[in-house]
């Protein structure tokens, strides 16, 4: 009996420890998403999202160039990123033999392992110092060469998961191997592969410290990709230990907006993981 | 093989020629079939030299055995089936003829399998064309994920036909070869995923159709699906045997006694007996095939 007694009251303490931590898991997000709004999101107006910064000193203004500007450096990212992680990630699941794709994997694992200044101080080295100007195009490299690692592991993964019977049926056909490949293999991966790149954007969206000294950061609109370009994480870094209480607060808007973005990639790509599996 | 026999290894057609290829193929296909409506009696395509030779033909994964010393000859326009226990090389055989093994690492062939007189071990056949005229139905329906059409289109355009015209009536005519047509001509663009699984193995014996091949491979077709859509696959077979050799592999045996003409029964990676299906059913020559087909063994 005393036994019995012992079993239950282990039984629920575990679960109770267990589920504690679960709960902590949301608590966490929802505890940030909460406190950005209620020191930035209920600050947020129309003019955050369509002027300016305004000059030092006053209030007011807005961040319509950091939010242009993070896009820009995303969509040079994914530029840079996906077309290696996805053309890498087939040549490994499709091609690959043994020794080589056990290499590539490994380092893809070791980069993705690199600190994200290290990566910046890189970019800042071969872009930056060979041009001699801060441009989104440094901004966009450093974030891109954070994405590779992701895009080609989930690419594998992927391309992986497809069955080998739809293969065979491909080849039964008379599709050679890269017809086969690129006319069901990939089709048929496609859903996931976009997914994870979706995650893989969402990552680097609100990577700070590669910018910090490649895009570096602007108060005004920069034209084109050659000029220093303001971004997100970098505003909110740079007003967040600026001296004005206005600051702070837009700091906070600022954030509010980048975790709304980056929410809506994740959400985005679990939508297209989840149609995939309903079809 | 003969120097002779090889030489016409090189007969095969070159990709730039596949569509015109396909062109032979029909009127091989129907000149056998008006020989076949002239025939005299008997059985249907006896009288044509064998489409499939396998001589000595053996096959390895490695150092396991996958068929051994396997010597048959298949008929063309006419069903054979392929029966035996499970592991015994039946789908090994079948695979060997289109190739699929291929895919398997460390598989080694002896011997000689041909196909319309070619070696299709051989070096220099183009595995594109000979799975062209292979085609192949496998075990469970491996539609792909793309609308019927694209399904069905797809060995054409690998073909190279690309102008809608002539895709559309190969698409239909294969439908309806496969008994598809009615099912789907409302909406041939729905995604071949949401048919049930019998529609999904007749779309797939409709693909395979679509690249007009001589010999029709199938791997258990049957067993994956339902009994009244194995009704429906069997009714295929009767009606496409007049046009396209068939080989079966099946585990139901009264399947292989309703479709076939000829059953090779295997065990073991050996060829134990292989004759007409009636004979080999009511009064087999071996012990094994007698203990196998009443359900002593295996």
């Amino acid at each position: 009996m005393a036994n019995l007694i012992r079993r239950r009251m282990t039984n629920a303490v575990m679960f109770s420890m267990t589920l504690i931590c679960a709960i902590s898991v949301i608590g966490v997000l929802f505890f940030i998403l909460g406190y950005l709004f209620w020191n930035g999101g209920r600050y947020l107006n129309w003019d955050f999202f369509t002027k300016l910064p305004a000059p030092v000193g006053e209030s007011g203004g807005g961040m319509a160039n950091a939010i242009v500007g993070s896009a820009k450096l995303l969509l040079l990212a994914t530029l840079i990123g996906a077309p290696i992680g996805l053309l890498g990630g087939i040549y490994l699941a499709e091609f690959g033999g043994r020794t080589f794709p056990f290499v590539v994997r490994y380092v893809a694992d070791l980069l993705n392992g690199v600190p994200s200044i290290i990566v910046g101080i890189f970019a800042y080295t071969v872009v930056v110092l060979k041009v001699r100007h801060f441009s989104a195009w440094a901004g966009g490299f450093a974030l891109g060469i954070m994405m590779i690692p992701i895009a080609l592991r989930s690419t594998e993964e992927f391309l992986r998961q497809v069955p080998r019977n739809l293969r065979e049926g491909a080849l039964a056909l008379g599709a050679t191997r890269s017809q086969m490949i690129l006319t069901v293999v990939v089709p048929a991966a496609m859903r996931g592969i976009l997914s994870g790149l979706m995650l893989d954007i969402a990552r680097v969206a609100g990577e700070t410290a590669p910018l910090l000294f490649t895009s570096f950061g602007n108060r005004f609109w920069s034209e084109g990709f050659n000029k220093p370009t303001a971004s997100l994480p970098v505003m909110i870094f740079t007003y967040a230990i600026g001296p004005y209480e206005d600051w702070h607060r837009q700091a906070w808007a600022a954030g509010f907006v980048l975790l709304a973005m980056v929410l809506m990639f994740n959400i985005t790509s679990r939508l297209l993981m989840s149609w995939r599996r309903s079809r | 093989m003969t120097r002779g026999m090889t030489q016409e290894t090189s007969a095969l057609p070159e990709p730039h020629e596949q569509v015109d290829t396909r062109r032979e193929v029909i009127a091989l296909a129907d000149n056998i079939a008006i020989q076949k409506d002239v025939r005299p009696s008997g059985r249907r395509g006896e009288h044509l030299p064998p489409i499939i030779c396998a001589e000595k033909f053996s096959l390895y994964y490695g150092r396991k055995v996958g068929v051994r010393n396997i010597t048959m000859d298949i008929q063309p326009c006419c069903v054979t089936a392929i029966i035996g226990p499970s592991g015994c090389g039946k789908s090994t055989f079948l695979r060997s003829i289109n190739r699929m093994n291929d895919l398997i690492p460390h598989v080694r062939t002896e011997g000689l399998l041909t196909v319309n007189g070619v070696d299709v071990n051989d070096k220099r056949v183009n595995l594109v064309n000979l799975r062209q005229q292979v085609g192949m139905v496998f075990q469970k329906p491996n539609p792909f994920p793309k609308s019927v059409y694209d399904n069905v289109a797809y060995g054409p355009r690998l073909q190279g036909v690309r102008w809608r015209p002539v895709l559309n009536e190969l698409v239909e005519q294969s439908l309806r070869d496969a008994a598809l047509w009615d099912e789907v001509k409302d909406d041939l663009h729905k995604s071949a995923l949401s048919l049930s699984g019998g529609q999904q193995q007749r779309l797939c014996l409709a693909r395979a159709l679509a690249t007009k091949p001589k010999v029709l491979l199938m791997d258990e077709p049957c067993s994956a699906i339902d009994p009244i859509a194995t009704g429906k696959i069997e009714d295929l077979i009767d009606q496409l045997c007049d046009r396209y050799t068939i080989v079966i592999v099946t585990h139901n045996m009264q399947q292989a006694a309703r479709v076939s003409e000829h059953t090779a029964f295997f065990c073991l990676g050996d060829l134990i007996e292989f004759g007409p299906t009636e004979t080999l059913f009511t009064n087999p020559s071996e012990k094994a095939t007698e203990d196998y087909i009443t359900g002593r063994f295996g």
